[in-house]
């Protein structure tokens, strides 16, 4: 075996991602020093990317703990029971660096990498989603980076055919330097072909089949772990090329084997490559595995050890087989025309034996690579800035535009306009199950030869969470269980992807505490289990760092798709309510962002007891077909909610939001201001009394705002705008500015 | 006895299985047709369904049509046979030199996934006399390369046969530009050979088989198809 090196200098480190520390706890574990090879496999296992050495004794605080709950994190995916045999399967994951570098590849092989996280559990995709944030467009490199983002998601979705359904997406200068690029998966499988990333018994072969092995993104995992700085550019090559088409030839490659006996664990081959897959279901297995990189496929010459084995070549999987099978598995592979090589086999030592040319090249005890990284715990600190922002008054002086001004353009402000420029340009139909498409609340993918179905939401809080990183993160699970109830669904379980800057830094690390802490309290609150999950720091660009941003993904179950409501008022005459709390604010607002200050004030106020039993009395008045639209009042507050479901349906509306005068000071929180736990209703005339009889039993405020009709939407006594108009404002707000020049 | 209609799969192919879905909703028995075999197994219809056959590495179709079921394909297609191209479909057909013309890009360069709304030109052959010229259909593209180009002779000759088979209009059946979703010449959809016993379109029929779906318009369109094609 190579002998081990001389004390690696700092710079040698740096690449790696360890610190000196880190080396020597490696020394002294194993009781040697690591040769090259053995340190890159530290440093990629090492990276916070695999361990989570930072995040996970915060992670812990988030309870998996439910009867629906088939597997929880820990594995490619989470997976809840959808009774009768079926699960689900999904998680959502982060591709942020790659994407701000590289955003076509970047955002493909984000998708890339979470569709084999769920294949690798035997389960087919059905549906994808993405949450994006990008700088303001105004800017035409970030109209290129958005467009070409975009592009990438479809890219990679549209040709390996699982249609992209939902999505949510800001645009704010905080984003400036870095984008995020999240995507989340949802798989179904039937329980016995649930698969288990691991490696079982002693002498069984193990196979890396799909794409060869190459140079492309090396030092993915660390890349994914360190700032990006002003060269990053130069870092390029980490950046790995995506192939759908090779992928959708692998997943229904190891979809047909699912059912196989002879396949015994399936793993994906991505952050860190061969090392983190094979020393993962090695170590779930209690088993070792041993690798011989000589029957590695290459697609290039001259790769050495250390190339093979940190590859984040995409499209690879890793199978374990049963010992003499391993023809019936491959013959699978050739009739999909794949490469598929038995690289290795398991052994009965915990440890990853790698060799090359006959000759050992690395021998790591798995709990070094996999458990012996030292967990971090940076200092943490709330500035005593955080304190005054909250303090200050939301919004200061006057309005530079009347009020209808200012609501077209909230409406035609990015956030809150029309998304259909974003996903006309994805597939969000193929597989004939999509019944509610994207672009409202949530979207339902209906489950075959069954009444009910899936919905699922994707959001993310970072203005609010600016303010309080607590509250950010509940309102973010809130405003997911909310948008599902818009639906009538029951949420089941949720995914989480928490991004967030440089952990050094005090205040960074403060804000992940607090969010996480706000999350779990959220969950536990609204029942929701956390089955999946990401965490992406170091989103900084020359020492800013963004927003704390907490994106959740949930799944919930709507017990029948024929008895949806829909995306909008349906017909003139009918009632509006208003359902749910009465208090809104303009801290961290988007009327805020629209004027262009900093993030000040109160953040959103959240009761979340009140915001269960309102979404709860939504889910009933939606399930017994009383409610004929539901819609959640997020941003740009109550006045862009009502144009919303005007626009959507087609329909203007009259209303009154208050009884008596509206005092002059008041009637920006009262129509822009932004709160949690409220929802837009309307109802037949004949439904008023269900609506008030349900909402009172369940103790959640309820008023009847007005009625549905009209080509105006019309706030009595305060402000109104034709329907058309506010139609041209939500079509241009995204659709506007990109038909202006990219770089 | 069920029509039985053959599904072709190359690898990269997506819709198989809702095109199999939407068979079976209008009465037939769908067949897979792997496209490596060299038989169609008897069936009465072929449908070459929507995906990125090979990946559409070098053109869209441009591998796919060299399958060896592709020549069992163009036999039938020869002696007559009813086949359908949808999608990626059309696209294999055209490289088959089956169907006149050629997918370009879309003029947005960009894919596209939208409801459209389709005026049926002609009510010939076996897969469009069962509707009537002038009726709208409504059913979704999903493309990014789905521009219908041929040079100006061959757009002249496919009017004068009568093989503009669908084209992109309005809900009352109104031609223009806003409704072309991708810049096709003179918003052409659809295409059928001399024969009229292929076709090719780029819109999603089998997305459109339930009304929970949006449209029922594609089941309407397999069923009026297969009512000429005639009882077995």
């Amino acid at each position: 075996m190579t002998a081990g090196m001389a004390t690696p200098s700092q710079s040698q480190l740096r690449e790696l991602a360890l610190t000196e520390e880190e080396y020597h706890h490696a020394v002294r574990q194993l009781g040697r020093v690591p040769n090259q090879l053995e340190l890159g496999m530290l440093g990629a296992l090492w990276s916070e990317h695999c361990s989570y050495k930072t995040s996970r004794r915060l992670l812990s605080q988030l309870s998996s703990q439910a009867p629906q709950v088939v597997v929880g994190p820990g594995e490619n995916a989470g997976v809840v029971d959808l009774g009768e045999g079926l699960l689900c399967c999904f998680k959502i994951e982060s591709h942020n660096h790659p994407s701000a570098i590289e955003p076509v590849q970047g955002a493909a092989t984000g998708v890339g990498g979470i569709l084999r996280d769920v294949f690798a559990m035997g389960a087919r995709p059905v549906a994808l989603l993405d949450a994006l944030r990008f700088g303001e467009l105004g800017d035409a490199a970030q109209r290129h980076r958005f467009a070409k983002v975009v592009a990438g998601v479809g890219h990679y979705g549209n040709c390996i055919g699982v249609p992209t359904v939902g999505g949510e997406t800001y645009f704010d200068a905080a984003y400036q330097g870095n984008c995020l690029v999240n995507a989340m998966c949802v798989g179904l499988v039937t329980a016995p072909r649930l698969l288990h990333a691991v490696a079982r018994g002693v002498g069984n072969p193990v196979l890396l089949v799909g794409a060869d092995t190459g140079r492309d993104g090396i030092h993915g995992a660390t890349f994914a772990s360190v700032q990006l700085d002003e060269g990053a550019e130069e870092r390029r090559p980490a950046v790995q090329v995506g192939n759908p088409f090779l992928e959708k030839c692998l997943m229904e490659a190891c979809l047909e084997l699912a059912g196989s006996s002879a396949l015994l664990g399936l793993q994906d081959c991505g952050a860190a490559g061969l090392t983190s897959s094979c020393a993962e279901m090695a170590r779930r297995g209690g088993v070792g595995i041993r690798l011989d990189l000589d029957n590695v496929a290459r697609r290039e010459l001259g790769m050495t050890p250390y190339e093979v084995m940190l590859s984040e070549s995409q499209e690879r999987m890793v199978l374990v087989v049963e010992r003499g099978r391993v023809e019936e598995v491959r013959a699978v592979f050739d009739r999909w025309e794949l490469r598929s090589d038995v690289v290795g086999e398991v052994i009965a030592p915990e440890e990853l034996q790698i060799t090359a040319e006959g000759e050992m090249v690395a021998q790591l005890p798995l709990r070094v690579l996999v458990d012996g990284f030292l967990p971090r715990r940076p200092r943490s600190s709330r500035p005593p800035r955080v304190e005054r922002e909250r303090g200050a008054a939301a919004l200061t002086g006057a309005l530079p535009w009347t009020l209808e001004e200012t609501w077209l353009r909230l409406l035609a402000s990015p956030n809150c306009a029309d998304t259909s420029w974003i996903y006309r340009q994805y597939d969000h139909q193929v597989g004939d199950d999509t019944v509610v498409l994207p672009g409202w609340d949530a979207a339902v993918v209906r489950l075959r030869g069954r009444e009910d179905g899936l919905a699922i939401t994707v959001d993310g809080a970072h203005r609010s969470s600016l303010l309080d990183p607590r509250r950010g993160a509940q309102l973010a699970v809130a405003e997911a269980v909310r948008n599902l109830a818009c639906l009538g669904a029951r949420p089941l379980a949720l995914t989480n992807c928490l991004n967030f800057g440089d952990p050094d830094r005090e205040e960074v690390m403060w804000q992940l505490e607090e969010a996480v802490a706000g999350m779990a309290d959220a969950c536990r609150q609204l029942a929701l289990p956390v089955v999946s999950g990401n965490v992406s720091l170091y989103n900084d660009l020359s020492g800013a760092s963004i927003p704390p941003t907490p994106v959740v993904g949930v799944v919930g179950l709507v017990d029948d798709i024929r008895r949806l409501p829909g995306p909008g008022f349906a017909a003139a005459g009918d009632l509006v309510y208003l359902v749910g709390a009465e208090t809104a604010g303009l801290g961290g607002s988007e009327l805020q962002r629209l004027l262009g200050g900093r993030v000040l004030g109160p953040p959103p106020e959240l009761d979340l007891e009140l915001e269960g039993r309102a979404s709860a009395a939504v889910r009933q008045l939606v399930c017994e077909g009383v409610a004929r639209s539901a819609h959640d009042c997020s941003l740009g507050g109550l006045a862009v909610a009502l144009a919303e479901c005007c626009v959507a349906g087609g329909l203007g509306a009259v209303v009154r939001l208050r009884e008596g005068p509206i005092p002059a000071d008041g009637v920006h929180d009262l129509l822009f201001g932004e709160g949690s736990g409220r929802f837009l209703l309307s109802v037949e005339q004949g439904g008023a009394g269900r609506v008030e009889e349900v909402c009172a039993s369940r103790g959640v405020p309820c008023s009847r705002l007005g009625e549905v009709g009209g080509d105006r939407v019309e706030i009595r006594g305060v402000a109104g705008i034709p329907l058309a108009a506010a139609s041209a404002a939500r079509r241009e707000g995204i659709a506007g500015p990109m038909a202006g020049p990219v770089l | 006895m069920t029509w039985r209609c053959g599904i072709a799969v190359f690898p990269g192919t997506w819709s198989e299985r809702d095109c199999a879905h939407w068979v079976e909703l209008a009465g037939g028995a769908p067949v897979m047709l792997w496209h490596a075999e060299r038989e169609l197994k008897g069936v009465d219809l072929v449908i070459l369904p929507g995906g990125f056959a090979h990946g559409d590495y070098l053109r869209t179709g441009a591998i796919a049509r060299f399958a060896p079921l592709m020549a069992a394909v163009r036999d039938h297609a020869l002696a007559g046979g009813p086949v359908l191209g949808i999608c990626n479909g059309f696209q294999i057909l055209c490289e088959a030199q089956l169907l006149p013309g050629a997918l370009l890009r879309n003029s947005s360069l960009q894919f596209r996934c939208q409801p459209t709304h389709l005026r049926v030109e002609v009510s010939r052959g076996p897969l469009l006399s069962g509707l009537e010229a002038g009726e709208v259909l409504q059913m979704p593209i999903s493309h990014g390369e789905g521009r219908y180009y041929a040079p100006p002779e061959q757009l002249r000759e496919l009017e004068a046969e009568g093989q503009v088979a669908l084209r992109y209009c309005g809900p009352s059946g109104e031609l223009d530009d806003r409704h072309n979703p991708n810049g096709s010449l003179l918003h052409i959809a659809g295409v059928m050979n001399r024969e009229g016993n292929v076709l090719g379109m780029m819109p999603h029929p089998e997305r459109a088989c339930e009304p929970i779906l949006g449209s029922e318009d594609g089941l309407h369109l397999l069923r009026a198809a297969v009512a000429v094609l005639g009882p077995r």
